[in-house]
């Protein structure tokens, strides 16, 4: 075999466990789904094997699921701007800061040792009626009864935020770190005030970086179903809990699988966006 | 059955003079030699099986099947018990259902209807009743609505009942008032924000029936229900999805009323919190029953809900979680804190308590399922 073509076949060998385990954890499961979507559930809950297009006809016309897909691409887009909004100055902190950035990174990460689900119920202790807040408000004589605070959607974009930011820091540094800060140097010795120099210089080379926190936040958002069950009041499910429902609840596999798709699908299409424009250079450099 | 209890068995009969002396030595004699023979592919047979699963409720439930089945179990036959919990039947069932046969071995669960669910799902084994003479201990009443779903035979030994009744804190709502608006409490106004609820579309619905004066087993105004449920959605908190979740949302005052487990709400009241429970006319009564699924070691199965419907071990279970035992209370002394449980029936016919027809709500199932996912976001 020449060198030429064991070189070229490298690559594929080094790349053939990842790959097989793709197929088999990713690609195989998920053509399951597709073919479960084409099922339907019979009266005692048994699957019954077919092609039909009942559940897709269901997922596609009925205004329930385009509502609350609706809702959650809301959601979703509210918790990416308060991450936005929230992470970049933590960002741009941590990025310019000299001697601690490792500590400060440290800290960024320690939320990620603690269970997501126990992290998402510690708000209950802190805003619930007898949590820490209106514990505290009431024992300064603020407020006599007990605030309401949990179980809306408020609290929903609340848990949201507290799980996505660290995603949408962690992008930022990233991009800010890549920037050369001499170049803000140069933008004020040629008379533009700090400000100036934020806003022309160092803003427009690290959006690369807020653009695929923001997807990340984005995706990950609208996939969860876990937050809205916890912190959520009755009416603000998103979509993942559709899909959990008609799963576990209703046992309708076939329906379930329309509606997973349905939602991959959309996600799907907005990862493909984001590559048009972006490339997925910068959310891999973010992920690293 | 294990050979102390068959020889304790054999002694008993011999002692009443069922037996006589000759045929009480022969038998005796003819197990020795049985044991002899037996005990060398015994050990083989029994290594096979290692451990046995089940599934039950988690919490102060799983907490007392622990103590005082598996772990004395376990000591006793070497196999291990591995108890995982599920949040509720249908969660246990999808569940189930993806496994592989004899991944899920017992389950402890809720209602007849459950039961039902299962057996038409064909997931339903065949006890040998000969290996779970304990079972003679239970309430007939309760064995025979199990036997009547399978065609005589049983694929579960009923365990344990209860209620789902109206739970709701004194600071706020006096019993007085409790007994005055029973289930429709859950809609009344003046709570709102302050109401919580399961969300089981079969409590919703039963509730529902009760708020519009209907027969949980035969309501015939499905759209007064709806709307009830609808009215209970707007009013409520929140709605709970398990018995933790049930407990901290009374225990820390966020929600004044509910329906909510007889035996958790015993277990707040345990605990001091001033928390009623009140049975409504027609309240929600189930049965539940620990169940074998289809594929199981089933010996090792039946043994170990023979070693768990043991009155000593039943009645311990019971005094752990809070909820009366299926042992029938005419043949077995329960001791002092079961007749103190709610929902206990000292007579033994449980005729005040009302079941879910397993027909009625099953031929239900997919519609109002369905439907109450759509209600409980609004719609």
């Amino acid at each position: 075999m020449s060198v030429e073509r064991r070189e070229a076949r490298q690559p594929w060998i080094l790349l053939s466990p990842a790959m097989a385990a793709i197929t088999l954890l990713l690609f195989v499961p998920l053509i399951f789904i597709v073919v479960y979507s084409f099922w339907l559930r019979t009266a005692t809950g048994a699957d019954q094997a077919g092609f039909y297009l009942n559940n897709w006809n269901e997922a596609l016309t009925d205004p329930f699921y385009r509502d609350i897909l609706l809702n959650t691409l809301k959601i979703a887009a509210i918790t990416t701007i308060v991450c936005a909004l929230m992470g970049y100055p933590a960002a741009y902190f941590i990025a310019r800061s000299r001697g601690n950035k490792a500590i400060l990174l440290l800290l960024l990460m320690l939320p990620f040792w603690i269970s997501y689900i126990i992290r998402t119920m510690s708000w209950i202790n802190i805003l619930g009626v007898s949590g820490a807040v209106n514990s505290i408000l009431i024992w300064l004589g603020i407020i006599d009864e007990p605030l309401q605070m949990l179980y809306n959607e408020t609290t929903v974009i609340l848990g949201l935020v507290h799980f996505l930011l660290p995603f949408m820091i962690l992008n930022v540094f990233v991009s800010l770190d890549g920037i050369d800060e001499t170049l803000e140097d140069a933008a004020n010795s040629l008379g533009a005030t700090k400000w100036q120099g934020f806003l022309e210089v160092t803003l427009p080379l690290s959006l690369p970086g807020l653009a695929a926190g923001g997807l990340l936040c984005f995706v990950l958002g609208a996939g969860t179903y876990i937050t809205p069950l916890v912190l959520g009041g009755s009416t603000d499910a998103m979509f993942a809990n559709l899909v959990f429902e008609a799963i576990i609840t209703q046992l309708n596999w076939p329906l379930g699988s329309a509606l997973s798709l349905m939602l991959l699908a959309v996600l799907g299409a907005l990862v493909l966006i984001y590559n048009r424009y972006l490339g997925m250079a910068q959310l891999m450099k973010g992920l690293g | 059955m294990d050979n102390t209890r068959r020889y304790e068995r054999l002694l008993e009969r011999y002692m009443n003079g069922d037996l006589d002396r000759r045929k009480f030595l022969g038998l005796i004699g003819a197990a020795g030699l049985a044991y002899g023979v037996q005990t060398p592919f015994a050990k083989q047979a029994l290594a096979a099986t290692e451990q046995v699963r089940f599934d039950g409720w988690g919490g102060v439930v799983s907490e007392a099947f622990r103590k005082y089945a598996f772990d004395p179990y376990t000591e006793k036959t070497g196999i291990a018990v591995v108890d995982g919990t599920f949040g509720g039947g249908d969660e246990y069932l999808s569940r189930v259902k993806a496994s592989q046969p004899g991944e899920y071995n017992i389950a402890h669960l809720s209602g007849v209807f459950d039961y039902a669910r299962y057996a038409g799902l064909d997931l339903a084994s065949e006890l040998n009743e000969d290996n779970i003479p304990n079972l003679q201990y239970v309430i007939p009443k309760l064995v025979d609505v199990f036997r009547g779903v399978t065609g005589g035979k049983l694929s579960c030994v009923p365990y344990d009942y209860g209620t789902t009744g109206l739970a709701y804190n004194r600071k706020h709502i006096s019993d007085e008032e409790m007994k005055e608006k029973g289930a429709k409490i859950l809609i009344d106004e003046k709570y709102k924000g302050k109401i919580g609820g399961w969300s089981d579309w079969r409590t919703r619905m039963w509730y529902a029936a009760l708020q519009t004066g209907q027969d949980p087993n035969n309501a015939t105004d499905v759209d007064a229900m709806w709307d009830a449920v609808r009215k209970h959605r707007d009013l409520a908190l929140k709605y709970w999805t398990s018995g933790a979740e049930l407990m901290s949302l009374l225990a820390e005052e966020e929600i004044y009323v509910t329906e909510g487990w007889s035996g958790r709400i015993y277990a707040l009241q345990e605990q001091g919190h001033d928390i009623g429970y009140m049975d409504p006319p027609n309240g929600f009564g189930w049965q539940e029953c620990l169940f074998v699924i289809k594929g199981s070691p089933m010996e090792a199965c039946e043994e170990l809900l023979n070693f768990m419907l043991a009155p000593e071990t039943s009645i311990a279970v019971a005094e752990g979680q809070n909820y009366p035992p299926a042992l029938d209370p005419t043949k077995v002394d329960l001791g002092d804190k079961i007749p103190t449980l709610p929902a206990f029936d000292p007579t033994g016919t449980l005729s005040g308590l009302t079941f879910a027809n397993p027909d009625y709500w099953n031929g239900h199932e997919a519609e109002w399922s369905k439907m109450f996912g759509r209600v409980q976001k609004g719609y």
